[in-house]
């Protein structure tokens, strides 16, 4: 065959081993076929650790008992006892270090998650005592009233 | 010439060889072998009777998993149910929930909000949404790059440095689970918060949830709650028919959820 042909099929080839070349130094070592095979499990193995070690921003409530046993002693045995502590106080992450002091959320608007009267027959929420968010002293926080440790109407 | 034995013997040997399918002949590897049957699978299971719609699921996962708090994407998110004697359905999901369901209103969205009277509703109920970590995921099969992954254990991850953005997988997956990070400029979705429970934890989600509505557990284990429950009761799933085999299993799921 010619010198026409042949020259552009030796830039072609040399790109071919350019790009495999690159390829090599380019993807990583434990990229691969893992265990899901093929279709489902073609990654960079290194990276199931990566998001192993992903940092927890939520503790529990046994996490804050240790230090704040004063309220939790109450707070486990009312009718509050299963809501997370962090669900008001916001999450720990490494609370008492960073941050010190956890933002509370005292507003009307946490409360009514639960507490604002809606006609669902067929879920859980129909068993929640609950009220109309307009008529039900509106401007007020339900803290005013209600202590949300201990929300037995009986010791209001 | 052939003699007749030799010709029924060279044809026998022929038949059996030609019989054997090539399949047959591949060197099986044992330890994908090991991985269609391993010691764990994680599973979710959705009681929506005990759903309340508080939303702090929600919450408790933005945070957790550094979703921007108001950006309009979630992980997870909890859709209201209102089915109406007349057989009209109406479902709505404000915020994905993110403040929980406060008002009666349905939000519809460009026909505004809608007033249903408590007369009129024959059934009304919540349905927590999430990533069903399916057995074979659409999303995972339509990626490009080999970013997103199934680990052996059942959960699906995308790898944020080798993902590039094209959105395959926020297409291919049925049940809209996907979507992308505002901040990571990469596609995002629930993990069953895979730092969580890899070291023994719960998910945000279900640790958040204060009637029980949400759990993880692991399927290959025959003590676990979860895996008791798939195994005896009554469950289903979302979307069947797209043959993903999806593992969040729901009690009290309904032909009007998808």
């Amino acid at each position: 065959m010619k010198n026409h042909i042949w020259r552009p099929l030796y830039v072609v080839a040399a790109i071919v081993v350019l790009i495999l070349v690159f390829r090599i130094f380019y993807v990583p070592e434990d990229f691969g076929i893992q265990e899901r095979g093929y279709t489902f499990g073609f990654h960079r193995l290194g990276n199931e650790q990566e998001w192993k070690e992903f940092p927890a921003k939520y503790r529990d409530s046994s996490y804050c008992q240790d230090c704040h046993y004063d309220v939790t002693e109450v707070f486990t045995v009312s009718q509050h006892a299963m809501i997370q502590c962090e669900s008001c106080h916001g999450a720990a992450f490494d609370h008492p270090e960073n941050p010190e002091k956890l933002p509370i959320d005292r507003s009307r608007e946490l409360c009514l998650r639960c507490h604002s009267q809606l006609y669902t027959p067929s879920s859980g929420r129909s068993n929640i005592p609950g009220i109309n968010p307009s008529e039900h002293n509106v401007g007020i926080e339900c803290s005013a009233c209600h202590n949300p440790h201990n929300p037995s109407l009986e010791e209001m | 010439m052939m003699k007749r034995r030799d010709f029924i013997k060279q044809t026998a040997v022929f038949v059996t060889g030609a019989a054997l399918s090539s399949s047959a002949l591949v060197m099986l590897d044992p330890k994908e072998l090991l991985a269609q049957r391993p010691e764990l699978r994680w599973g979710f299971l959705v009681d929506t009777h005990k759903c309340v719609g508080c939303g702090f699921c929600v919450k408790a996962c933005k945070i957790e998993n550094d979703i921007p708090i108001e950006a309009n994407v979630t992980r997870t998110w909890v859709e209201r149910y209102v089915l109406k004697k007349n057989g009209e359905v109406l479902a709505d999901s404000p915020k994905a929930a993110l403040n929980g369901f406060t008002s009666e209103l349905i939000d519809q969205n460009a026909s505004g909000l809608k007033e249903v009277d408590a007369d009129e509703i024959a059934q009304a109920f919540f349905v927590p949404k999430l990533c069903n970590q399916c057995e074979t995921p659409a999303c995972v099969q339509v990626c490009p790059v080999g970013a997103t992954y199934q680990t052996a254990d059942g959960i699906v991850l995308i790898d944020r440095k080798w993902c590039i953005g094209c959105g395959y997988c926020v297409m291919g997956c049925p049940y809209g689970v996907r979507f992308f990070h505002p901040v990571e400029h990469v596609a995002d979705k629930c993990n069953f918060c895979y730092h969580r429970i890899s070291q023994g934890g719960n998910t945000a989600c279900a640790q958040a949830c204060p009637f029980g509505a949400r759990k993880i557990g692991n399927l290959r284990d025959p003590n676990d709650p979860v895996a008791k429950t798939v195994l005896r009761d009554r469950v289903g799933v979302l979307r069947d028919e797209y043959g993903t085999k999806p593992q969040v299993f729901y009690l009290g799921l309904s032909k009007e959820v998808h």
